[in-house]
């Protein structure tokens, strides 16, 4: 087998990266592909935490790397999807335990055993960010419609890029389409005209996340997903080269002027 | 349909804080990706005005400024000086 080995990276903290890798690796595993999410963000491991994962945690990829384990025992296979394991990053030692050397190899060698390579990335540039990196063949970076986190985002489109990793595509988490459509917030076409970058997926702000994080179950698991959970399922038919249409946000009528008017006139 | 119309008229108001956003991150980003350190950015301003003080009396209350911006994949240099008239030995 030869997988694809994908980094899901953003500039700034705190954009949802971590729940998109949650996500995407499920809904890809749920649509019986084989899926490894490697949680590459050393010292702040989360990745077992949002899969609900956290209590079957005994090696890490630290013990890999130092031969006291083999790979195989490393993995956590997730319950629910037995499509899905679990890379765990390591807690305890600093952030440069492992050299981009011993990424490369490892990918490769999980390039081997599953469709997918997913690598949850640190947020930033620092050496963490270089080791994550490397061994990737493409990249998703994560963003939201805001001023930081969409500089952030261009500084790593800009280092992918001279890292030599392929073309990267933009996920736009936690919009709004309300706000943008009073121009209060930025609107996916003015990201996209500012990072000039292609599309992935829209996600859209779903305060569900906030409980099924809560509980481990990543939102796509869920029977009838929400409108984030939905999005996620169609960034995973687009990463399989489904040709899957943005999802339309339905703003509800509101109440002011105009649709006041509007009602009165069209009896709507 | 007219009420189409009149909503967009009336919700994409210009001077919502999403365009100021925007411009704002353009300038940023135009800047970042050069890579230029701001000092340089000030000693090519005071490089420009040297060259067209010889040739323009220019107003000295006006902002003169110096930017980067960039559109779609290329970086322009926009520099933006108030002149009065040109000098009485160039005419």
């Amino acid at each position: 087998m030869s997988g694809k080995v994908i980094v899901i990276t953003s500039g700034k903290g705190g954009v949802g990266k971590t729940t998109s890798s949650a996500n995407l690796g499920m809904a890809l595993a749920s649509r019986g592909k084989s899926v490894v999410l490697i949680d590459a963000d050393f010292g702040l491991r989360n990745l077992d935490l949002l899969l609900g994962l956290e209590n079957r945690v005994v090696y890490t990829i630290l013990e890999v790397l130092d031969g006291e384990c083999r790979l195989e025992q490393a993995l956590v296979r997730d319950k629910r999807q037995p499509g899905l394991a679990l890379l765990p990053a390591v807690q305890r030692r600093d952030k440069s335990a492992v050299t981009p050397e011993q990424m490369q190899e490892l990918t490769g060698r999980l390039a081997e055993m599953f469709n997918y390579v997913l690598i949850d990335c640190p947020a930033g540039i620092e050496q963490g960010f270089r080791n994550a990196i490397s061994g990737a063949h493409t990249a998703i970076v994560v963003t939201t419609p805001e001023v930081s986190a969409v500089r952030d985002a261009d500084r790593v489109i800009g280092l992918l890029g001279a890292a030599g990793v392929g073309e990267p595509r933009l996920v736009i988490n936690r919009y709004r389409p309300q706000l943008a459509q009073t121009n209060d917030l930025m609107s996916v076409d003015d990201v996209l005209e500012i990072l000039a970058v292609k599309l992935l997926g829209v996600v859209p702000e779903d305060e569900q996340v906030i409980t099924t994080t809560n509980r481990g179950e990543p939102i796509v698991l869920a029977a009838s997903p929400p409108p984030a959970g939905q999005a996620f399922i169609n960034i995973a038919r687009r990463l399989e080269g489904e040709d899957v249409p943005l999802m339309e946000f339905k703003l509800p009528a509101g109440n002011g002027f105009i649709a006041r008017l509007r009602a009165l006139f069209t009896g709507r | 349909m007219v009420f189409d119309l009149l909503e967009r008229l009336f919700n994409r108001n210009k001077t919502g804080s999403a365009t100021v956003a925007k411009d704002r991150l353009k300038m940023v980003l135009a800047v970042d990706r050069t890579e230029i350190a701001p000092q340089t950015i000030e000693q090519i301003r005071k490089e420009i005005l040297d060259v067209i003080v010889r040739y323009f009396e220019i107003d000295e209350n006006e902002k003169f400024d110096v930017t980067l911006e960039r559109e779609r994949g290329s970086t322009a240099i926009i520099a933006n000086v108030p002149i009065r008239r040109i000098r009485p030995e160039h005419i």
